[in-house]
């Protein structure tokens, strides 16, 4: 019986989801960063917490695409495929869809020496980005990780701050 | 799924509701990247070529080509034998083997007899009087040859160069020898532009560059004489960033090299860059190097436009001011990020006379052009008189990306790298993505 109602729910999540997607795909989605208001809203405010949380995530989506084009994309190309040899791919990855923190450590401190990815080899020197800021990090991360055929959990600032406190 | 679930039966509504709507936007967006995939892939495919075939290769009239060989992974430079027998230096061990020797025993064009030693991974291949020079990234090794071009010991080669710097960026140890029995490496720096922090924004340029003492330049050593290392050999030239291809050119008895340039004036200096000037920006450049030659990295680079010598922004540069007076000019400047990888004087009487004594360059195809176009993996030709450049560079092979759309998106089926010379005149082109090596012909 639960389990029925679970299910049910969840579809209707899903649904609600995707035509909430639709509906806001044009619209310029306010700047707020969604991992407040997933712990803020998620339980007093059923409704509009998943209207904020799913417009939260596409709005981090698309300010993590800009990101991702000024400060990734020469190295890490277009279609996130990397450079053979040289600049790893960020697509079905481990690096990418495993552990957040080393995913988060990498962009705060670099990469550098020879990795291998699927029996590939790859060295480039990637620099830190330890200037950009929690919620850009965030912001790319998310993007990244639901982008390229990638399927991932959002990152928040807050987990980039926790994790930027302990990374030395 | 179910299981995942119900583990937040507890939960309340929004809870679930909010995974849902979690998992609805992963699945969208998964979607529309898949969506994005299959565009590359119908690309791939509405290419036409598939698996290479002869007529893979787009070549000017009179030009016919077959593939020599194929499917040998990350196939580097080449070389062969006066009686026609070629090596192949792989940067990628295939089954095991990092050398691989080919032999058309009917003349058909295709290897038939194809055999794999060596152990170890590089890109420098070249033979000479009775031996093979093979380098992997630190070392540079050299095998006996018998009469028949068999190697004598393929388990034992002699070290004639060891301990060279090889640290993760330009590592690849590119060789020549000249006619008077030195050996002529390369050792590309290992940076992009000395900035105290290798390719990071805002780091400055380091004047004296500490990289040059022991890289970005070429040594020269004995080619006869094992065991050498930086106190045997010689600082031939300086300020060179990184040579992958590079060719003893017999008309002028030199050393000509090809300079792969230096990367990310945009992503380092957005200010003063566009990303199409970034894109074009700077030039790769073939030089004729002496004793003491010096190309300027990292403190110029070669602005093909302003057809000036352009001090680099690490150092104070802005675009505009000049410098470099102690380094010299290129012989010849090329679109900036095309990866030079192969050079090749011609000293065949195959080619029509127009090719005597020019040179092929094969330039691996650009990364660091995105987000414009990518643009390369083609092989150019230069034709020279005197030991000088007679007219401007041309295509000569292209099409080796399977299509332009593959070009554009540096998806490249096929990227040049390694060009050597056959007893006949024709001419050997390597494909460093699938390991395909093609010959290319003149038939009248």
């Amino acid at each position: 019986m639960i389990g029925k109602w679970t299910v049910l729910c969840s579809m209707a999540g899903l649904l609600s989801a995707c035509a909430l997607l639709s509906m806001t795909a044009k619209d310029d989605a306010p700047r707020r960063p969604y991992g407040v208001l997933q712990n803020a809203t998620g339980i007093k405010q059923h409704t509009t917490g998943v209207k904020q949380n799913v417009t939260g995530i596409k709005a981090s989506i698309e300010r993590g695409k800009k990101v991702y084009a000024e400060q990734c994309l020469s190295c890490h190309q277009v279609d996130a495929m990397g450079v053979s040899g040289m600049t790893p791919p960020l697509v079905k990855t481990k690096w990418v869809l495993g552990d957040k923190t080393t995913l988060v450590q990498i962009v705060l401190k670099g990469l550098t020496g020879e990795i291998e990815i699927d029996g590939d080899t790859y060295h480039n020197v990637m620099a830190p980005h330890s200037e950009l800021s929690n919620q850009q990090i965030a912001d790319v991360l998310t993007y990244v990780r639901s982008s390229f055929g990638n399927k991932a959990r959002a990152i928040t600032p807050a987990e980039v701050a926790a994790i930027r406190a302990k990374t030395k | 799924m179910k299981k995942f679930l119900a583990n937040f039966l507890p939960v309340r509504a929004a809870w679930l509701i909010l995974c849902g709507c979690i998992l609805a936007f992963s699945a969208c967006a998964g979607d529309a990247a898949r969506d994005t995939s299959k565009v590359a892939t119908a690309a791939d495919n509405g290419s036409g070529t598939g698996a290479p075939n002869d007529d893979g290769l787009i070549l000017p009239a009179g030009f016919t080509v077959t593939t020599f060989a194929e499917g040998l992974g990350k196939a580097r430079h080449i070389a062969v034998a006066p009686d026609g027998t070629v090596f192949v230096k792989l940067a990628k061990l295939k089954d095991g083997k990092g050398i691989y020797r080919l032999r058309d025993t009917n003349g058909d064009g295709k290897a038939d007899a194809i055999t794999g030693f060596g152990s170890f991974t590089g890109t420098g291949m070249t033979v000479r009087s009775g031996y093979l020079y093979a380098s992997s990234d630190e070392e540079v090794f050299r095998y006996k040859l018998d009469d028949k071009n068999n190697v004598v010991n393929p388990d034992q080669p002699e070290k004639i160069v060891t301990g060279l710097l090889s640290r993760g960026e330009h590592e690849a140890k590119a060789i020549t020898l000249d006619y008077d029995g030195n050996l002529y490496v390369n050792i590309g720096a290992y940076s992009n532009a000395c900035q105290v922090q290798d390719r990071t924004k805002g780091s400055p340029g380091m004047r004296p560059c500490p990289i040059l003492d022991s890289a970005g330049g070429i040594w020269k050593f004995k080619a006869d004489k094992p065991g050498q290392t930086y106190g045997d050999g010689v600082r031939y030239a300086t300020g060179l960033r990184n040579v992958v291809g590079l060719d003893w050119n017999k008309a002028t008895n030199s050393l000509f090299v090809m300079q792969h340039g230096r990367d990310q004036l945009h992503d380092l200096f957005p200010d003063m860059y566009d990303q199409k000037q970034s894109a074009e920006l700077p030039a790769e450049c073939m030089y004729e190097l002496h004793q003491g030659s010096n190309g300027g990295w990292p403190y110029i680079y070669y602005d093909e436009f302003q057809k000036k010598k352009i001090l680099a922004p690490e150092f104070g540069g802005d675009g505009k001011k000049t410098a470099g007076e102690d380094a010299q000019d290129p012989v010849m400047a090329f679109p900036g990020h095309l990866a030079p990888n192969g050079l090749l004087f011609y000293t065949g009487d195959q080619f029509p006379a127009k090719y005597k004594n020019g040179a092929f360059i094969a330039f691996h195809g650009s990364w660091n052009r995105a987000p414009e176009p990518q643009k390369g993996f083609f092989v150019v030709f230069v034709p020279f008189q005197n030991g000088k450049p007679s007219g401007d560079w041309e295509v000569f092979a292209d099409n080796f990306s399977g299509s332009p759309a593959l070009t554009a998106s540096g998806r490249a089926q096929h990227r040049p790298c390694g060009l050597a010379q056959a007893p006949d005149g024709s001419i050997y082109v390597t494909d460093d993505s699938k390991g395909t090596i093609w010959k290319i012909s003149y038939k009248k």
